[in-house]
């Protein structure tokens, strides 16, 4: 799995919002070193995520994240707000990742938009475009049928067989909340690609979900 | 087999444009004929039902927190950059 899944574990809760960056930010200018590494811990994993769309290794990845932390504390009066952090941030990961020598990034998106993948199999309708083989009702009581562990397992499968692009703009906007403008900052796509590769993924994701439903005897 | 009269959208051509939907990107007349799709269609409700609950679960991952030793190696990071100052 090229993904790393063992780090991401499965909770309700959310990121903290953008103002506890900016408030962590100024502890650290002020030689806080705990304020550092509690937002280092924040933001680590969407960034290795983030860098591992960008090169092959693990290991290297962890590189281009410590470097770009490197980067950021040298370069960190030029953070002027305009943009939320983490934003700032991801985009500064790219920049290292790309530079880094890693493997270019839009061949990556290129492939990703190569012919026309459709979000539900057309044997699943007739002729005419209407429905001959129906989704089934499981929204209500999916966790029930499967189990919380068995549907954060199909997930996190299904994200790792994603292109890279691809999984990066779904775990980017659905797992670490970006808006799509900060996505298309941070991977320099335009709205309409960030778009293609969102639907893309979001109906690979729901599809596994119908598929372990099936399997589990439905 | 269901017949559609020209202004309305096929159930395939619906899932398609379910994620454009969500993200409100969808222009006015092209979203109105999606949502009197949706009104009439209990089928392609299902399928938005689902997108929904997809969003909701995935959602639901968060990172892991880091290991004791990559946060030695951030310290270090930091008071290297403290030296510098």
């Amino acid at each position: 799995m090229s993904i790393h899944a063992p780090r991401i574990r499965w909770t309700r809760g959310r990121l903290a919002p953008a103002d506890a960056d900016l408030q962590l930010l100024t502890r650290l200018r002020g030689g806080d070193e705990h304020a550092f590494v509690t937002l280092v811990n924040k933001h680590h994993d969407p960034m290795l995520r983030l860098a591992r769309t960008f090169v092959h290794s693990h290991a290297v990845a962890e590189e281009v994240v410590q470097d770009t932390w490197v980067g950021v504390l040298r370069g960190i009066d030029r953070f002027e707000g305009r943009s939320s952090l983490r934003t700032w941030l991801l985009a500064i990961l790219v920049n290292r990742a790309r530079t880094a020598g890693a493997r270019e990034a839009r061949s990556v998106a290129a492939s990703d938009s190569e012919g026309f993948i459709a979000a539900v199999d057309a044997s699943r309708f007739d002729s005419g475009g209407a429905w001959s083989s129906p989704p089934e009702q499981w929204v209500d009581d999916l966790e029930e049928r499967i189990g919380a562990r068995a549907l954060r397992d199909q997930i996190l499968d299904a994200l790792a067989q994603m292109p890279e692009r691809q999984r990066a703009v779904v775990m980017l906007r659905d797992v670490d909340g970006l808006r799509g403008d900060e996505v298309c900052h941070v991977l320099d796509l335009t709205p309409a690609n960030e778009r293609v590769l969102l639907h893309r993924g979001r109906s690979r994701l729901r599809q596994a979900l119908e598929d372990r439903i099936g399997a589990a005897g439905a | 087999m269901k017949l559609f009269t020209p202004a309305e959208i096929p159930c395939q051509q619906v899932v398609e444009l379910i994620s454009d939907y969500l993200e409100g990107a969808l222009p006015t007349r092209e979203r109105r004929r999606l949502e009197h799709h949706l009104a009439g269609c209990p089928h392609c409700s299902a399928y938005l039902a689902q997108m929904r609950e997809t969003l909701r679960l995935t959602g639901r991952l968060v990172p892991e927190d880091l290991s004791p030793e990559m946060q030695r190696e951030f310290s270090d990071v930091y008071r290297q950059w403290r030296s510098e100052q």
